[in-house]
């Protein structure tokens, strides 16, 4: 059984997972989890990670931590973590 | 059981400990650590007090000492005018359970007429010791924190969903100088949150609006008005003086230009963000180690995955929690008290409304506050941001 996660989807980001504000997404690492998301919910990948890596406008958090201290997409997962997808946003209007 | 004053006084002299005012100085000269307190009247405390005293008249002390002193175990040393009052005290901190209490003897009256050092609080005018009563009887405020609030300049980066909460809070909190930048004129539609302005003053500067809002809150608080877009040219003459700035604008050059003016002057910034129904909160303080927003966001979105409030629409509610925890925080850097969001991201989802809190750490690569900036002075902010 592989392992599973929580995934926080952010507001830009419901659109591509019709609506919903959480989803289960399977894989060991981040990268597996991102891989599952595009299967279910195609688009997500490409708003997420570019030739380099995740975006510099998104952060990616394993619990309370930014995988980009952790082992970035490499990071391990056992299972149960909660991911959050947290994009940059500007507006104070 | 005594009969008359003079019994009284006498059996509390016999069973509480006294210590002489050229003890207390030598402590004070030492620093030994010991709790003073001011058991006279507020009106006596306000003519002059031991340096560090803290004031809890007699009349309070049972209500007020377990709030102002929490450990029981603590070294106090009480005064009064002569040492009577004090003895007393004394006599009632132990009955609480104190057990490290000591009265001193005489008192401030003498501590005076022998030229010991002696601080006056800050001279509140008795309509601001009424405006701020609630303040003052928190011990995290007090008369000295309420001054250092009259005295605080804070500069808000827009009057608009963000900034109207935050500055009518910091008006009504006493925040003695508040800066407002924005070169908008009231709309109708601004008004499903931008609660600073009103309807009898659509089509009005932002700035003018906001200042008479301001002034009829509250006359303490003086306004500086930049009726104009901060950018590379104007933002060290607009940061320059003010003390905290909050950051409430509403797009991304803005925010980047922000955060590089902040890491140059050296000054800390209250960030509040807000897409339709989520709002993220943090203060970047670089200056002191924290992250800065360019450890946070390397570089911005590309315009069209980043849509403003306009387009994209926005809870008028949300602005109001977001500013108001912006004003908290800004409250909290000037009284220096608690724990800021310095190195935390604070996200609130007002659907699901819950509340989370993310680790942000300072990137040693960042290219503005890492160990080796390459950005030293501003940049071109728009065309940053047009690169998607």
């Amino acid at each position: 059984m592989e392992a599973s996660s929580t995934v926080r989807i952010p507001t830009p980001l419901r659109t591509l997972t019709a609506g919903n504000d959480e989803v289960k997404a399977a894989g060991a690492t981040v990268a597996a989890v991102i891989d599952d998301l595009e299967k279910n919910y195609p688009g997500i990948k490409d708003r997420l990670l570019d030739e380099k890596g995740v975006r510099r406008f998104v952060n990616i958090y394993v619990g309370e931590e930014d995988i980009r201290f952790l082992e970035g997409l490499k990071t391990e997962l056992k299972g149960g973590e909660q991911i959050t997808i947290v994009p940059a946003i500007a507006g104070g209007c | 059981m005594p009969t008359t004053y003079t019994d009284l006084i006498a059996d509390i002299r016999k069973s509480i400990a006294t210590v002489t005012l050229e003890e207390i100085k030598r402590r004070l000269d030492e620093k030994t650590p010991m709790i003073l307190v001011d058991v006279r009247e507020k009106e006596e405390f306000r003519d002059g007090y031991i340096p560090g005293a803290i004031s809890v008249p007699r009349g309070f002390l049972e209500m007020q000492i377990e709030g102002k002193v929490t450990d029981k175990n603590a070294p106090i040393v009480l005064y009064c005018a002569g040492g009577t009052r004090s003895a007393l005290a004394a006599k009632t901190l132990s009955d609480l359970g104190y057990t490290h209490v000591e009265s001193a003897n005489p008192g401030f009256v003498r501590w005076k007429d022998l030229g010991l050092p002696m601080e006056k609080p800050p001279q509140l005018t008795e309509a601001q010791r009424d405006r701020y009563s609630r303040h003052l009887l928190l011990p995290e405020v007090g008369e000295i924190g309420q001054a250092k609030l009259l005295a605080s300049k804070v500069l808000l980066l827009g009057a608009g969903g963000l900034g109207s909460p935050a500055a009518l809070y910091l008006a009504a909190a006493g925040v003695g100088t508040l800066g407002l930048v924005d070169a908008d004129t009231v709309d109708a539609s601004n008004l499903q949150r931008q609660i600073i302005h009103a309807t009898s003053r659509l089509g009005t500067y932002k700035v003018d609006s906001a200042e008479k809002a301001i002034n009829d809150l509250n006359p303490d608080v003086k306004v500086i008005k930049f009726q104009e877009r901060v950018d590379s040219s104007n933002v060290d003459r607009i940061f320059a003086g003010f003390d905290v700035i909050v950051d409430g604008c509403d797009n991304f050059p803005t925010r980047y230009l922000v955060n590089d003016a902040s890491v140059f002057l050296k000054k800390p910034v209250v960030h509040g963000s807000i897409f339709r129904f989520d709002g993220q909160v943090t203060t970047f303080s670089p200056h002191t180690g924290g992250p800065c927003y360019r450890c946070l966001y390397p570089e911005p979105p590309p315009p069209h995955l980043a849509p403003s409030c306009q387009e994209a629409g926005v809870l008028g509610i949300l602005p109001g929690v977001v500013g108001v925890i912006q004003a908290t925080e800004a409250i909290k850097l000037i009284l220096g008290k608690g724990n800021p969001l310095i190195g935390r991201l604070l996200t609130y989802d007002s659907l699901r409304m819950k509340f989370g809190e993310l680790k942000l750490r300072r990137d040693k690569t960042c290219p503005v506050c890492g160990d080796n900036p390459t950005i030293t002075s501003y940049i071109d902010y728009e065309g940053f941001c047009s690169i998607g």
